[in-house]
């Protein structure tokens, strides 16, 4: 095993630029994962992953800005770097001619191995976990089993940091855990993943910092724990008394009324950031029944999406008439102020 | 009724027939048009190329005065003119039609006889290996309709191509041809080439992938192509091993000399028993389905799959193989031919003045000048596969193989490097095969014109000359990757260049700089300037160099 100084950052990117002709990829992104550390890199389609880390394997060539692994320049010490890294790409492309068994063995062989019996032991566990028969011809396998042949070879390799670009489209649920359990055992073994990925149960099982980008600019970072703190929970409780004080509360939204069996049911999403707020004022009207729950990745997701796609209508309501429309501005507005108390 | 009206829904429960008669072939005549539309820009480039084909060889053959037609005969009725032309109908009296029908009908053969098969095989295994044909068949499209529907155009495609071929040689031909004959020629050539396509559907319905169709049924034209060259040779006018093969009943039929229809009854005899046999295996087989299973490959790499220069390898030595095996053998009878080519050439010349002016009029010098065309087609044809295989890291890199190799401790310039250094070694081999194979060929029938030493020396001068195109491709590949196929453009220059230079006047000499073959000594006349090899060994030095300075730098992929 190769031993890396403590302390550098296993990832390491500030102000990273990259325009492909007028097209701007990736807009001044900033991006740390320490050693150790599972991080999740979330975003929509065409937000900049896939060019992230082409530019940290050393492929794409950065406009602007840093980019390092353990410290050093991921395009002028590419090939030393890739000694201790391994990485799988979200559509794998084999050689046709060649077998699964052999494309293995053929990646395999370019990081060269010391322990050639350990590393055929770990290659028949492999093969059998992810169920893979190595003796097809690489061009009649699917999908799935191209990204179980990636997946294979990453695995085989003891890599101090592994770079997976959405590496279970097209596995079945099964090689999904399967896959879960080797990133685990990559994690306890002190190793480095970033993990790009748009299952976001996949990211929830594993990662422990969640960075979303988008349009080429990280937008959130942070554990899921502080993610969950900037968005909302989801409150629903049957009360005694009129709920119309709650619907005078700023972090109370999108309330809903029905009338329940002794009381009036309310159902709400209440800003984390002023929830004791939001509580004591349910627990005034006299609660019968709570319950709070906290949002899941994809909420998380597609609120902060919903959110940014309103700013962009905004933007472009701006753009139309000159100047904002009164619910624009009003819009922005709140939500401006809304940043800034969180922050 | 208006309380039915109102009612809420129930559950939908359609009315559902029983089958009709026919209703696997339901969707058929969709299946077709969809088959023409999506096909349309193929079928018109095949029909345009084949007229105009048989248009170019009426042409040609049309210049000839009698005395080179009887040149010609002669030269048909040599071993190799038997195996690369016919079974030598109407040598005693040649005529132009008689000519394209002895020496055409093989090439339209195999010609058409590709293009069935890939036909056949595009849109049946093809079209299921792939999800496409899936989706199709979950509509209303019966069983049998996709491979209905690829054989009758299939056989529309043929009839078209047999019907407008038929016109233009009646249009341009002399007195002598006869609408008859004219289509005799052309749908005996079709109904050949039809059994063919067949095959492929026979071979469709075995394999589970469309590769293995078209790999059997071309082995399949492969060898009726030698039955026939083999049964020709044996016996003129052809021997019972002639008639197995489908090429010989097109050629038996013999148009223009004594035009007798029967021989056509035997395609379409072999061409039901096929369909039959094609119909029965595919009732009978699972959708997705094949009979032959997939041999199973290694488990495990052999030892030699280490590094990058082994896998390069790996990608190009069937290509490498199969065209030093191909250009080698039409090379070797190239020089079979040597011997009887002086006195074609004399006749040649003496009947057209243009020919002279190519190959000179020194009577003694032309097996000379002909070698030296032979051996800059030839140089061409490396060219070409030089140039090819310097595309081959481009297929790497859209395909994203380079980039998981990349991603390995791997530096660039090693990959590269093994891109280039096998493509360059398959270049050079191909230049020493195509030299030494027209030597083979000429000793083979005793030509002693030339020694193989003499053949080496003309040989090492085109070397670097060769390794130019390779070059030039790569360095377009490293900085220019999206004109990767611009590498076309020295070859297209040096044939012009090469072979109608002479015919323009005023040519300016520096027009002829940026061909690499300028620089080349003629063949077996000049000694190479020393001046001019340390040139093009430079230049090849320069354009690699160039070409690994611009890949470290870009962007992968780029393409």
């Amino acid at each position: 095993m190769t031993t890396v100084s403590s302390g550098v950052p296993a990832i390491e990117i500030a102000g990273l630029d990259k325009s492909f002709g007028s097209v701007k990829a990736l807009d001044g992104l900033d991006l740390t994962v320490p050693t150790g550390e599972v991080a999740g890199f979330l975003g929509p389609n065409g937000a900049g992953k896939s060019t992230t880390i082409r530019v940290l394997l050393g492929l794409l060539r950065s406009d602007a800005g840093v980019a390092r692994m353990f410290g050093r320049d991921v395009w002028h010490d590419a090939v030393e770097l890739h000694r201790h890294i391994t990485y799988v790409p979200g559509d794998v492309s084999l050689w046709p001619n060649l077998t699964g068994g052999e494309c293995i063995d053929y990646l395999t062989r370019l990081r060269g191995t010391a322990d050639k019996k350990a590393l055929r032991a770990r290659r028949a566990e492999l093969l059998e976990r992810f169920e893979l028969d190595p003796r097809k011809k690489a061009r009649t396998y699917s999908k799935g089993n191209r990204q179980k042949v990636a997946l294979v070879a990453a695995f085989l390799s003891d890599a101090d940091l592994y770079i997976l670009d959405e590496p279970t489209a097209g596995l079945d649920p099964l090689m999904e855990s399967v896959f879960t359990d080797y990133v685990r055992e990559a994690k306890e073994a002190g190793r480095s993943v970033l993990l790009s990925s748009h299952i976001l149960s996949e990211v929830e099982k594993v990662c422990d910092t969640v960075t979303i980008i988008r349009n080429g600019t990280a937008v959130e970072h942070g554990t899921l724990d502080e993610l969950r703190h900037l968005t909302r929970s989801n409150v629903t409780a049957v009360v005694g008394s009129d709920p119309a004080p709650l619907a005078r509360l700023d972090a109370v939204n999108d309330l809903q009324v029905t009338a329940h069996d002794g009381g009036t049911r309310v159902t709400f999403d209440a800003d984390n950031a002023d929830i004791a707020g939001v509580l004591r004022a349910v627990t005034a009207l006299g609660v019968h029944s709570i319950t709070v729950t906290p949002p899941s990745l994809e909420e998380l997701f597609m609120r902060h999406y919903g959110d940014v796609i309103e700013a962009d209508e905004v933007a472009a309501e701006v753009a139309a008439d000159g100047v904002p429309s009164d619910r624009a501005a009003r819009k922005a507005a709140r939500r401006a102020a809304k940043k800034a108390g969180v922050r | 009724m208006s309380a039915v009206a109102t009612a809420p829904a129930g559950p939908a429960v359609p009315t559902i027939g029983r089958a009709r008669f026919g209703s696997t072939l339901t969707g058929t005549g969709r299946m077709i048009r969809f088959i023409l539309r999506r096909d349309r820009v193929r079928i018109f480039w095949w029909t345009f190329s084949i007229v105009a084909f048989y248009l170019y060889f009426m042409a040609a053959l049309g210049t000839f005065d009698a005395e080179a037609m009887a040149g010609r005969a002669a030269l048909m009725e040599t071993p190799s003119g038997i195996a690369m032309g016919g079974p030598g109908y109407g040598v005693e009296d040649y005529t132009p039609e008689r000519a394209v029908a002895n020496e055409g009908i093989t090439w339209w053969v195999i010609a058409l006889g590709v293009m069935s098969i890939l036909h056949m095989v595009r849109h049946t295994r093809t079209e299921e290996e792939s999800s496409r044909s899936e989706l199709v068949r979950a509509n209303v499209v019966g069983r049998h309709a996709p491979a209905v529907a690829a054989i009758a155009t299939l056989t529309l495609v043929n009839a078209l191509i047999a019907v407008f071929s038929a016109g233009i040689i009646v249009a341009i031909g002399g007195e002598y041809v006869t609408v008859a004959d004219s289509f005799g020629l052309t749908v005996g050539v079709a109904l050949a080439s039809m059994v063919f396509g067949v095959v492929a559907f026979v071979f469709a319905q075995l394999t589970v992938h469309g590769r293995g169709a078209i790999g059997l049924s071309m082995a399949v034209l492969g060898a009726a192509f030698f039955a026939r060259a083999a049964g020709d040779m044996m016996e003129t006018h052809g021997s019972p091993l002639s008639w197995s093969s489908p090429f010989a009943w097109a050629q038996q039929m013999r148009p223009f000399v004594d035009l007798i229809w029967w021989p056509a009854l035997l395609s379409v005899a072999v061409i039901v028993l096929l369909l039959l046999l094609g119909s029965f295996l595919a009732s009978r087989r699972d959708f997705g389905g094949g009979m032959l299973a997939e041999r199973a490959g290694r488990a495990e790499a052999g030892g030699s799959l280490a590094g990058p220069v082994a896998l390069a390898w790996r990608q190009q030595r069937w290509a490498l193989f199969w065209c030093s095996l191909g250009l080698g053998l039409m090379w070797f009878a190239t020089g079979t031919m040597l011997p009887d080519i002086a006195d074609l050439m004399r006749d040649m010349v003496e009947s057209n003045p243009l020919v002279g002016a190519v190959f000179g009029n020194d009577p003694d010098g032309f097996v000379t000048a002909f070698l030296g065309i032979m051996l800059l087609y030839g140089i061409l044809c490396v060219a070409a596969y030089a140039i090819v295989m310097g595309g081959r890291a481009k297929a790497e890199e859209s395909a994203g193989r380079a980039e998981i190799v990349l991603a390995r401790p791997l530096a660039r310039s090693t990959w590269y490097g093994a891109q280039l250094l096998v493509a360059g070694i398959g270049t050079v081999v191909m230049t020493a095969v195509t030299v030494y194979a027209m030597w083979a060929g000429g000793v083979a029938v005793g030509d002693e014109t030339f020694s193989f030493g003499d053949y080496t020396e003309v040989l090492w001068p085109y070397l670097p000359a060769a390794l130019c195109y390779l070059g030039f491709t790569a360095v377009l590949y490293a900085w220019f990757p999206k004109a990767t196929g611009l590498g076309w453009l020295l070859l297209v220059y040096g044939f012009v260049i090469g072979m109608f230079g002479s015919l323009i006047e005023d040519l300016p000499e520096a027009a002829n700089y940026a061909n690499p073959l300028y620089w080349v000594p003629e063949a077996f006349v000049e000694s190479p300037e020393p001046s001019h090899m340390i040139g093009l060994g430079v230049a090849v030095v320069v354009l690699f160099g160039l070409a690994f300075l611009g890949f470290r730098r870009r962007d992968i992929p780029a393409v």
